[in-house]
């Protein structure tokens, strides 16, 4: 097995071009958990370590640019007041050490139904900047990205560079379910994102179906019902039917860390308490804006 | 050769810190900075690595093995197969020699060896692997234990069928009082396979001796029984073994049976070179046995009072396709299946069965924990149909000092379960979870409530466990004590072949040695079988049998010295305190170190425990255990029951362990199997379908985190046992049985789910019956 250590971002594009068969390698915490158990044999692995701008993030005209290789940890004590999803979903992933080097850029290559970080992508509308050397950049919506179990939208050629997401503009909340209180694979996963300027709620399910996928119905159902203009209370009829629209949007299966039908229940849990304290959040906040 | 490891004796005890005393571990600080060796950290210059192809299959014929490609790879030394085994061809840790070696002819478990590969490097062992061509004929899998209980004759695993064990029990005459009884409960009990789980991956170094024979270097419990079954496999005698115990990552019985030791034997006889096994997680869970998943049928009649009338009993332990240790766990499930508990009419059924499941065998606990989690739930259920809170049915039928267990045995040391019970129930609660913290509620950072849907629930749980080995068996204890000055200072070398397995033994035996000699400075020299047979790190036996030989030894070196300062000082009343030669009557005379001068005392002494009884085969009559432990837990679990999510919020317990030797230790040993005992509660199984393990990794296969083990309230009593060593009482077992019970007892409480199944998972609160 080969292994290759670019040390800028166009050497990196140009060995992926040369060996499509290279797997990028940036914490380790999924390949070479998967190497040393000898499920995959890659041909060579692309150690993506030493191109430093992966590890940054900045914001262009309000939009965040979080670079591939910014470890959990980071996202959590440096973006946790902008992306509160994301660092509640990050805050989840396996041990403090393993969120000092798993990345969002590797749960993206990944690609699993049960990556911690893929829900609150989908709630906060990110998008994923991926390149390659001969095409250049493409940008690829998260609800695109995730094509099959384990595969993503990515061509042989392309790395992906960074996700692009607007700072949160309403409370957002990751929910996950494990059948331990830490250092678990998700069972099922929810997140959700108020997005109160464009009056629209976000959603991301995790380990729900063959990928993570948005719950489009309970979404627009929702976004329809909550009472943007006066903030008034949510009614529990519809923080009800709002459940149940995020459990008919997964399919899951039986599988050892679980049932569908727990899957589904549980869905149905976690979106109407997330929705219940997203929006009375919400409503606090304005609250304290009319108090001060 | 030197020695290619660092064993914990290669560190001598620090400090001061006799009897009574926690003195630093000296493996402690090593443990914590990484810095210990453990087995699989072994090296050695030139040594070659082993790997072993081992059956997909739950049930197949082997039609083929062809070894030819693997052999042909470049770095492979050796490719190895049954028709390899220089010896006897079977192993077996009991008595019972029905694990083939290497697979002959047929598999009977997924994960079953079939051949073995040397090479320069492991990966190159790995990719031999795949080149080993077996032709397989799969065979419909036995996985069902009742079935096999039903028709032994018809579903054979193997030769020996059937039925491993069949032990009943029989007390008073059940029939007679079943009308009699105002009440009665029933219930169907099952426990999931649990895993040892332990760190440190089955590992050894096996080196070519100028004898002929070979320097072996592994982690195990047992140095002496593993001696047993491998010399005659690779066809040497015990004395051209010469074993040593490297650095045990854990073994909670997982390590009683053999597992690559005579592999890596066979490898370094056919290759002439030092040859290391080292599997990883994966293999690991193939690489040893779990503890028997059990079924149970229980059914209890009482006086409208709550007193037991009958108990009518029937337990069927799964082991798997070989025998290991099932005869002697299925002893206990029978002769503790009614736990702590005094009733005069008593039917018990115990069943071990071969199938073609994954192989079980010891686990801490051993046959008690499975059973325990059902007469608890007995219990509970039978308080709640006469009326009683879960403590006071069980004060009403506990067993004291005197009473007789379900065997007719007479509990003749103190047995203060009412008292537990009373004093467990007198602790103080914990408060209401403060939310403000997602690490204090069901599910944790991953945020699942923020106290919606959590109901808090309390459990009881006891349990009774014996110590020592039963039925018989006279598991002696060897230590070798040897007191000398170096460099100026009274030393002893403390050298027995106990296994420290994580467990603590090396420092009470230094513990026991500064006791006894009044010196400081003790050495405990590295577990190996240059000394006589110290029995299995098992049966929370080493503090009472080892700490026993080396207490005896070490008053034998005692009465030599006092026998020497006697002939140098002239005199008659002498005694040795604290490292001193005392006269009774003109105080001290001088130190040890001057009466020694140059000479050395060495003593060597076997030490038995008082001898037990076997089982009557028709009426599990006997007086089969030579101790008895109980320890009782109480738990309070916040339960999300919306999603069947559990917080453990505390977990308290009390426990007898007869006199202290090291309070830290056995406080670690009581939260470290209390903790185990959650993992069964909540959380920990091998899954299998078909005979297959679904869930081979800590991915899956969960163990407890900090997370989830909450803090815990100990009462430790000293009731003195006068049989044992200090009146010490084994103390590593018995919080595993009763932290289970207690746990879904509370589970229970707080959703009013029956929850007849360990581990509860979160569907079964979700969905399950009531």
């Amino acid at each position: 097995m080969d292994f290759l250590r670019p040390l800028t971002w166009e050497d990196a594009l140009a060995a992926k071009a040369g060996r499509p068969g290279a797997l990028p390698v940036q914490g380790g915490t999924d390949v070479m958990v998967e190497i040393n158990f000898d499920v995959h044999r890659p041909e060579a692995l692309l150690d993506l370590t030493r191109v430093g701008a992966l590890t940054e993030w900045d914001t262009t005209d309000g939009r965040l640019r979080v670079g591939a290789g910014v470890p959990y940890a980071r996202l959590i004590t440096e973006l946790g007041d902008r992306l509160p999803g994301l660092a509640q979903a990050s805050r989840t992933v396996g041990s403090p050490q393993i969120r000092n080097r798993g990345t969002v850029g590797g749960n993206l290559g990944a690609a699993s139904p049960a990556g911690d970080g893929h829900p609150p992508l989908l709630a906060g509308d990110a998008v994923i900047e991926v390149e390659s050397a001969a095409r250049g950049v493409r940008m690829i919506p998260a609800a695109e990205f995730f094509v099959g179990v384990k595969k993503n939208a990515l061509a042989p050629d392309e790395l992906i560079r960074a996700f692009w997401t607007a700072p949160a503009s309403g409370p957002q909340y990751f929910s996950k379910i494990g059948t331990r209180n830490a250092m678990v694979i998700a069972v099922c996963s929810f997140a959700l994102a108020l997005h109160p300027e464009e009056r629209r709620v976000g959603t991301g399910l995790g380990s729900a179906a063959p990928t993570p996928r948005r719950a489009l119905d309970a979404e627009a159902f929702i976004s329809g019902e909550l009472d943007w203009d006066d903030r008034g209370p949510l009614a529990e009829s519809a923080a009800h039917r709002f459940g149940e629209l995020v459990r008919d949007a997964a399919s899951p299966i039986d599988d050892v860390r679980g049932t569908g039908d727990y899957r589904r229940h549980a869905l149905a849990v976690m979106a109407r308490r997330t929705l219940t304290w997203a929006w009375n959040d919400h409503r606090a906040a304005t609250a304290g804006r009319e108090a001060s | 050769m030197a020695s290619p490891v660092k064993s914990p004796g290669h560190v001598a005890a620090p400090g001061i810190g006799g009897v009574g005393e926690s003195p630093l571990r000296p493996d402690g600080t090593l443990k914590v900075a990484g810095e210990f060796a453990y087995a699989s950290d072994l090296w050695m210059d030139g040594m070659l690595w082993g790997a072993t192809l081992r059956s997909p299959h739950p049930r197949a014929l082997i039609r083929s093995i062809g070894i030819g490609s693997a052999l042909a790879l470049p770095g492979v030394r050796a490719v190895l197969t049954h028709e390899d085994v220089p010896g006897r061809a079977m192993f077996g840790i009991d008595h019972t020699e029905d694990q083939p070696v290497l697979a002959i002819d047929q598999v009977r478990h997924q994960g079953e060896p079939v051949a073995l590969v040397a090479a320069d490097h492991p990966e190159t062992a790995r990719r031999a692997l795949e080149r080993i061509a077996v032709e397989y004929e799969v065979l419909e899998p036995i996985t069902d234990p009742r079935a096999v209980v039903a028709d032994p004759e018809g579903l054979k695993v193997q030769d020996r069928g059937g039925i491993t064990r069949y032990q009943p029990v029989r007390v008073g005459d059940v029939d007679a009082v079943k009308g009699r009884a105002d009440v009665v409960v029933s219930g169907e009990y099952e426990v999931g396979i649990q895993d040892q789980a332990f760190l440190g991956p089955e590992s050894g170094l096996a080196i070519p001796a100028e004898d002929g024979g070979i320097d072996l270097y592994v982690s195990t419990q047992w140095i002496h029984n593993d001696l047993k079954q491998i010399a005659p496999c690779l066809g040497l005698r015990e004395d051209q073994i010469h074993m040593t115990l490297a650095g045990v990552g854990g073994a909670f019985g997982g390590r009683e049976d053999l597992s690559m030791q005579i592999h890596a034997g066979m490898l370094a006889l056919h290759t002439g070179r030092p040859v290391k096994m080292s599997y990883n997680r994966y293999e690991s869970f193939f690489g040893h046995v779990h503890r028997h998943p059990a079924q149970m049928r229980y059914e209890y009649g009482a006086t409208a009072d709550g007193r037991l009338l009958y108990a009518d009993v029937d337990i069927v332990l799964d082991g798997g396709a070989y025998t290991s240790s099932t005869k002697n766990v299925v002893g206990n499930a029978a002769s503790l299946g009614v736990g702590p508990y005094e009733i005069p009419n008593i039917r018990i059924d115990g069943y071990g069965v071969y199938t073609n499941n994954p192989p079980c065998g010891a686990m801490r606990g051993f046959g008690a924990v499975q059973a325990c989690f059902a007469y608890e739930s007995m219990m509970d259920r039978l308080g709640a149909a006469c009326g009683l809170d879960p403590v006071e049915i069980r004060r009403r039928n506990a067993v004291t000092q005197g009473s007789r267990l379900a065997t007719g045995q007479v509990i003749e040391s103190p047995a203060p379960l009412a008292e537990m019970l009373t004093r467990l129930e007198a602790m103080p609660m914990p408060g209401a979870a403060d939310a403000s913290d997602l690490r204090n509620l069901p599910g944790g950072v991953s945020q699942t409530t923020h106290g919606e849907g959590v109901v808090r629930g309390v459990g009881y749980g006891v349990g009774i466990k014996n110590i020592c080995f039963s039925e018989g068996f006279d598991d002696l204890a060897t230590a070798r004590v040897r007191l000398e000055v170096i460099g100026g200072e009274a030393t002893a070398l403390v050298h027995t072949a106990a296994a420290e397995v994580g467990q603590g033994l090396v420092t009470i035996q230094a513990q026991i040695a500064r006791t006894e000699l009044g010196v400081q400075k003790v050495t405990i020299a590295p577990a190996d079988n240059q000394v006589g047979d110290a029995g299995s790190s098992s049966a929370s036996r080493q503090s009472y049998m080892s700490g026993g030989a080396v207490k005896a030894a070490c008053e034998a070196v005692r009465a030599d010295l006092l026998a020497l300062a006697e002939r140098r000082l002239g005199r008659a009343d002498l005694a040795v305190v604290g490292g001193k030669i005392m006269s009774r009557a003109d105080g001290v005379l001088g130190t040890i170190e001057d009466v020694l001068g140059d000479a050395a005392i060495e003593r060597t002494r076997e030490y038995h425990h008082r001898p037990t009884t076997p089982l009557d085969p028709v009426t599990g009559q006997g007086r089969s255990h030579t101790q008895l432990a109980l320890c009782v837990h109480r738990a309070v679990v916040d339960v999300d029951v919306d999603l069947g999510l559990v917080k453990v919020v505390e977990l308290a317990a009390v426990q007898d362990v007869g006199k202290i030797i090291n309070r830290t230790g056995v406080e670690g040993q009581i939260h470290g199997g209390t903790a185990q005992g959650l993992g069964l509660a909540v959380m920990e199984e091998i899954v299998v379908s078909d005979g297959l393990v679904r869930n081979p990794s800590f991915t899956d296969y969960l163990i407890p985190t900090i997370l989830d083990m909450p803090p815990m309230r100990l009462e430790i009593l000293e009731n003195p046992d006068p049989e044992a060593p200090y009146g010490l009482r084994g103390a590593g077992e018995p919080p595993t049985l009763s932290s289970t019970p207690a746990i879904v007892a509370a589970v229970r409480d707080a959703t009013g789910r029956a929850l007849t199944r360990v581990p509860v998972r979160p569907e079964h609160i979700v969905q399950g019956g009531s």
